[in-house]
């Protein structure tokens, strides 16, 4: 399943070197110029989140999300989200232990949301793209948005 | 040369040196800690090596096959429903972390895809996948998930409406730029 991007990948290169051998290959350069172009901030990421991710245990995360914690604990839960870029097969057995240890819907779901829209940490490569403007805004409103997310979802498991 | 090559690195690469620096101080400082970051490191540098090849390969080769009048057509400003709606399906079956979505849209940039187009996709990408929100309602419940879904929705559609209208022309026309700066001409 995971191997699945490079199964289309590898066909899709077959496929285009078949039909045009010097367009494939201008292709392949493009390929590298551009990961060329983010390659520094990407090393920056992994270094910097296997640093925060070593800080910030399951047991920390805990505290801060705890038992009950309501309006603080659900701001708790957002800024751990934004702050930390956790792939999501990691993210989600976490947050349903969390759940099983006392933690709330709305926390959990504060969590998950700034966890995928809002990243800090991927922030400066953002800006490399869109601008500060744009990075800026989109990540303070999905910031926003995912407060939203989080009373609806404590509201719908509360019925 | 030599020294401009120098001083060109030690510039791209400060963050990564800086990092770098904050982990040996680490290792004097917290041992155990520094050797459970590096394994995290491993553990994500697996997971980059899963998707940014080949997503990159996708990226190059969509940049030289796909015609601009095509991408226009269907993701341009006049596209309507049916480019917002590709928008959010190229997003949610995408796999891989947000920053694996950048150069993509950087592409669809490129080609005159409308910007908020490429705002719908960076949404979908970063909160809509599929094969997560499998995984999230395998996990959390399906009412957990599907509520997420349904208000993901609105709210991709809302943030890409509002970063839409606040930019100025001259904006988006430094993003566009920037777009073919980085996916090199």
């Amino acid at each position: 399943m995971e191997y699945v991007f490079y199964g289309i990948a590898v066909s899709c290169l077959i496929l285009s070197w078949v039909k045009d051998r010097q367009k494939t290959l201008k292709g392949l350069r493009k390929a590298w110029k551009s990961l060329e172009a983010i390659l520094p901030q990407l090393l920056g990421i992994l270094l910097f989140t296997g640093i925060v991710i070593a800080w910030t245990n399951p047991e920390t995360i805990s505290r801060v999300i705890g038992v009950k914690s309501g309006w603080l604990g659900t701001v708790g839960a957002a800024v751990v989200g934004s702050l930390t870029l956790i792939p999501g097969f990691v993210a989600f057995p976490m947050a349903a232990m969390l759940l099983t240890n006392g933690a709330g819907y709305t926390q959990i779901a504060a969590f998950v949301s700034t966890l995928m829209m809002v990243g800090v940490v991927t922030f400066p490569m953002e800006r490399m793209y869109f601008g500060t403007k744009v990075a800026l805004v989109r990540n303070l409103l999905a910031f926003l948005f995912s407060f939203l997310v989080a009373g609806v979802i404590g509201w719908v498991h509360g019925m | 040369m030599g020294a401009w090559n120098v001083k060109g690195f030690l510039g791209r690469y400060r963050f990564f040196l800086a990092m770098g620096l904050l982990w040996v101080g680490l290792y004097f400082g917290k041992t155990d800690l520094a050797v459970s970051s590096l394994e995290v490191c491993w553990y994500s540098l697996k997971e980059m090596l899963i998707v940014i090849p080949p997503i990159f390969i996708l990226v190059g080769l969509f940049d030289v096959w796909v015609p601009k009048e095509k991408v226009v057509r269907f993701m341009g400003k006049g596209a309507g429903f049916r480019g917002v709606l590709l928008s959010f399906l190229t997003g949610a079956l995408a796999a891989g972390p947000l920053y694996g979505a950048f150069p993509v849209a950087a592409v669809f940039l490129k080609k005159n895809a409308s910007l908020s187009n490429v705002f719908i996709f960076l949404g979908a990408w970063s909160t809509m996948k599929i094969p997560m929100f499998l995984f999230e309602g395998q996990s959390l419940g399906w009412k957990f998930a599907l509520t997420r879904l349904c208000l993901n929705i609105p709210g991709i559609l809302l943030i890409a409406y509002v970063l839409t209208k606040m930019l100025e022309p001259d904006e988006e026309q430094w993003i566009r730029q920037q777009a073919d700066d980085l996916t090199l001409r």
